[in-house]
């Protein structure tokens, strides 16, 4: 997503991604290498059994760049975009995958059963949005979900990687989601980071009970989520509750702790951690 | 657009389109794709296969030869027959023409190999 603010808010999808944008999916080293990790996590997080070839829907596959994931892990997959320009690009690239131009808001049209999994790079938070006067985000949602769960095999999974605006979208997100009959729920991947957090639905489309995976960046095991517990009392803070003194060594190991949460490279804590160097250096 | 997508492609997304399988194929331009051999992958997606749908598809573009008429139980070891399939369901591409739905004769484009799925206003269920 460029940094220039949320693109849903610009434009329709078939209208915003146009030539020049869609040439950037080609040109931009940067934008191609964050599409590149986030399909390889999301592939990490459909989990298909290994050395067997799968048939893949990815939905919004644009220029193709999540597809050659796929292609490279010996799958074979079917594309599917609203916007031709995008479509166009993938072409030119000649991918592997077939692709359609079609709107995910109207329905997944194939028959059912045919895929063995279903990937979406940054495409869900499109249909929040209703770009024409018809449109009704949380029916479009419905519709979508209801024939995605269709077209999967059962027990597949469906990986999508989204953007959301905020939580009310992710809830008509999941809310529609389960009313589709799908189990599962949200992955995110550095919660604590701005920058690093990246959000996936993970959704299971029947069979047997399976796993939500767990997100990265997350190694303290969540406090029960259901069992928050109120009280009337306000906490008073202790004394030795005080953050610590700046530039001691308790200040820097919670600094590099903090850090390591959103995901970036810290050096190892040591003996030598938060040491005056001596005088000679 | 190859045949394996035309076989699972519906048109059931229209409005009282109960079935919409399977549509009929027009096309004025074909291209035949080097895709790299998988036996894996054909002897899995067999199964999922609508095999008179894709028979019907393949003689209407004119590679309808050599395919039986009844799929046989096993193909394991028939790779004559693994490689026709293969030719028919990934290599051959329809570039340029039309598919039609079977219920109602609305019409989605081919253009350049991407079939044109987008519907209209009136046609959204």
């Amino acid at each position: 997503m460029a940094s220039s603010g949320r693109p849903e808010r610009q434009a329709p999808p078939e209208l915003f991604y146009n030539e020049t944008e869609a040439r950037k999916y080609t040109s931009n080293s940067r934008m191609i290498e964050i599409q590149q990790k986030l399909s390889e996590r999301a592939m990490e997080l459909l989990a298909l059994p290994e050395d067997t070839s799968c048939y893949i829907l990815d939905i919004g596959c644009g220029s193709g760049l999540s597809g050659e994931c796929l292609t490279d892990n010996d799958h074979v997959w079917v594309g599917m975009d609203i916007s031709p320009h995008m479509l166009d690009i993938a072409r030119e690239r000649e991918v592997e995958g077939d692709i359609i131009l079609g709107d995910m808001g109207d329905g997944m049209p194939f028959r059912p059963g045919s895929f063995d999994g279903v990937i979406s790079i940054s495409a869900l938070q499109w249909l929040c949005n209703a770009d024409k006067a018809f449109h009704k985000p949380a029916k479009r949602l419905y519709t979508f979900f209801s024939t995605l769960y269709g077209v999967l095999s059962r027990g597949a999974r469906a990986v999508f990687q989204f953007y959301p605006e905020n939580s009310s979208q992710i809830e008509m997100i999941t809310q529609q989601a389960m009313k589709a009959g799908f189990t599962g729920g949200l992955v995110v991947d550095y919660p604590n980071s701005t920058k690093a957090k990246k959000m996936f639905l993970c959704l299971f489309a029947g069979g047997a009970h399976q796993q939500l995976p767990t997100g990265l960046g997350t190694d303290t095991v969540p406090q029960e989520s259901s069992g928050a517990s109120f009280s009337a009392f306000r906490e008073k803070r202790k004394r030795g509750d005080r953050k610590p003194l700046k530039n001691s060594r308790e200040w820097i190991l919670q600094k590099k702790e903090r850090r390591r949460k959103q995901g970036r490279e810290v050096p190892v804590d040591t003996k030598y951690t938060g040491r005056k160097r001596k005088a000679r250096f | 657009m190859k045949l394996l997508t035309h076989n699972i492609l519906t048109s059931n997304i229209i409005k009282g389109v109960t079935r919409g399988f399977p549509l009929k194929i027009k096309s004025s331009r074909l291209e035949v794709k080097e895709v790299d051999f998988n036996p894996d992958f054909i002897l899995r997606i067999l199964p999922k296969l609508d095999w008179s749908a894709l028979r019907q598809a393949a003689t209407e573009v004119g590679y309808g030869n050599g395919l039986p008429e009844e799929l046989p139980s096993s193909l394991e070891g028939d790779d004559s027959l693994q490689k026709t399939i293969h030719n028919i369901l990934l290599q051959v591409e329809i570039v340029e023409g039309e598919l039609e739905c079977p219920e109602t004769g609305r019409k989605f484009p081919i253009q350049n190999g991407i079939p044109n799925m987008l519907l209209n206003e009136d046609e959204v269920s």
